[in-house]
């Protein structure tokens, strides 16, 4: 048991870090998917598709096994905390994008009207109002990552999973430790997605 | 790259097929049982189908997948790895699709079902001759979505030494050491195969919709599986991809 809980500390700092990364990056590849050049827009929509339509876990395994091979070598939670966080931020450009365009149109002819510059509508106007939409969506996938962390026990970060892995190769007990690790996952998942619901509730009317 | 290497990785896109196919039709058979049993009159169903959704959403399907595969056992059940693949996803998938199939029941129109009622249709019939032809095209967008995640879960399954895919190229690095090449080529076939996935859904859809009359909205790009523009409200955020 204490072993698992050092696991959960990694799962959850894979979580947080990973969020991060993908907050920061969804809204880089949302922002850009509204350029006005094509040569911005097209690569990063083809990227985007690729990564959505592909396993995490090979893309974990592809980060792991090749960026050593090109210099960069990192700890597996560093290259499981890139993955993951490059991997969701697919996933929460969409998020950003309906957060855009769910704010009304007068918005922009308004920003138009007084003349601000782009720069000043999007960062006066337009996100400001964006965010408040979107933060109960990305929280989903905050859950829907820390769900996925177990993938990381593939390349070698001690996490929930690979610490029962650990303890089951050690004892034959398969039963107890798995089904630890998966009650856990139960309840630290689903009250926060009850919070998250109360959230958006407040925030998205 | 040599041919004995390609044999290798076609025997596992081979078999990650059959376990996507099974655990679709798992999860398709999960997820209208549970979503209409959330539908249901009496509480209690309602109640039970809520628990199962609430349970399989709330942990990681691989989680689940290494119980069913390592712990069962010790409870007198061993299950061979593709079933325990199959079920691992298809119950984890289904309590998701079940949200997909509640939510275009509950968005037919109530009077659709009003007048089921006042043409005195058993609820069997109001069913499978009202609810169900006008939810179905509105479910066939977000399965389309929850079928390539399903795919992506499928490499999962590696983690078992089931020979799909993923565990085929782990085979292939460890002889070859080819990292970069090896996992580039696996990456290109999961692509590939969604690609197709989204094109049939994308037909599928289009058949639905024509059935009971209503146009496909156009202009959704060669690949991309993004929502319909006309669903943009709250609901939309919530599910804009990753169930």
């Amino acid at each position: 048991m204490p072993d698992i809980l050092k696991g959960l500390w990694i799962t959850v700092q894979a979580t947080v870090y990973g969020s991060l990364v993908s907050f920061a990056l969804g809204l880089v590849w949302a922002l850009a998917l509204r350029s006005r050049s094509r040569w911005v827009t097209w690569p990063v929509s083809v990227f985007v598709e690729f990564i959505r339509n592909t396993p995490l876990l090979v893309q974990l395994f592809f980060l792991f096994f090749v960026l050593p091979t090109w210099g960069l070598a990192f700890a597996p939670l560093t290259t499981g905390v890139i993955g993951l966080g490059l991997h969701y931020s697919t996933y929460t450009s969409e998020v950003y994008r309906a957060g855009i365009d769910g704010v009304p149109e007068g918005q922009w002819e308004a920003a138009t009207a007084l003349s601000l510059p782009r720069r000043r509508t999007w960062t006066a106007v337009i996100l400001p109002q964006a965010f408040r939409r979107v933060v109960p969506a990305l929280g989903n996938y905050v859950i829907a990552m820390f769900k996925d962390t177990p993938l990381l026990a593939g390349i070698t970060v001690a996490d929930m999973l690979f610490q029962a892995n650990s303890i089951s190769a050690t004892t034959f007990d398969y039963l107890e430790p798995i089904t630890v690790v998966g009650i856990l996952f139960v309840v630290i998942s689903y009250p926060t997605s009850l919070l998250l619901r109360a959230l958006e509730r407040r925030l998205v009317r | 790259m040599t041919g004995a290497l390609w044999e290798l990785f076609f025997e596992g896109l081979w078999i990650t097929v059959q376990l996507m196919v099974y655990s679709a039709a798992l999860a398709a058979v999960v997820a209208f049982s549970i979503g209409l049993a959330r539908t249901s009159r009496f509480w209690i169903v309602r109640f039970l189908s809520g628990v199962y959704v609430e349970f399989f959403r709330g942990t990681s399907a691989l989680v689940l997948m290494f119980w069913l595969f390592f712990a069962l056992p010790l409870l007198g059940w061993q299950l061979v790895g593709i079933w325990a693949g199959t079920l691992a996803l298809g119950l984890s998938y289904g309590a998701y699709g079940s949200e997909i199939v509640r939510g275009a029941v509950q968005s037919v129109a109530p009077a659709q079902r009003e007048a089921a009622i006042a043409l005195s249709f058993t609820p069997w019939q109001r069913l499978r001759k009202v609810i169900l032809p006008q939810a179905v095209p509105e479910m066939m967008p977000p399965f389309n979505n929850l079928l390539i995640e399903l795919l992506k879960g499928t490499a999962l399954a590696s983690l078992l030494s089931i020979g799909e895919l993923t565990f085929q190229a782990k085979l292939a690095r460890l002889s070859t050491g080819q990292s970069a090449q090896i996992y580039g080529i696996i990456l290109v076939l999961y692509f590939a195969v969604a690609f197709v996935l989204t094109r049939i859904m994308r037909v599928l859809e289009r058949r639905a919709k024509a059935s009971v009359g209503r146009a496909v909205p156009k202009g959704e790009g060669w690949f991309s599986r993004k929502l319909p523009v006309e669903k943009q409200g709250p609901e939309a955020l919530a599910t804009g991809g990753k169930p």
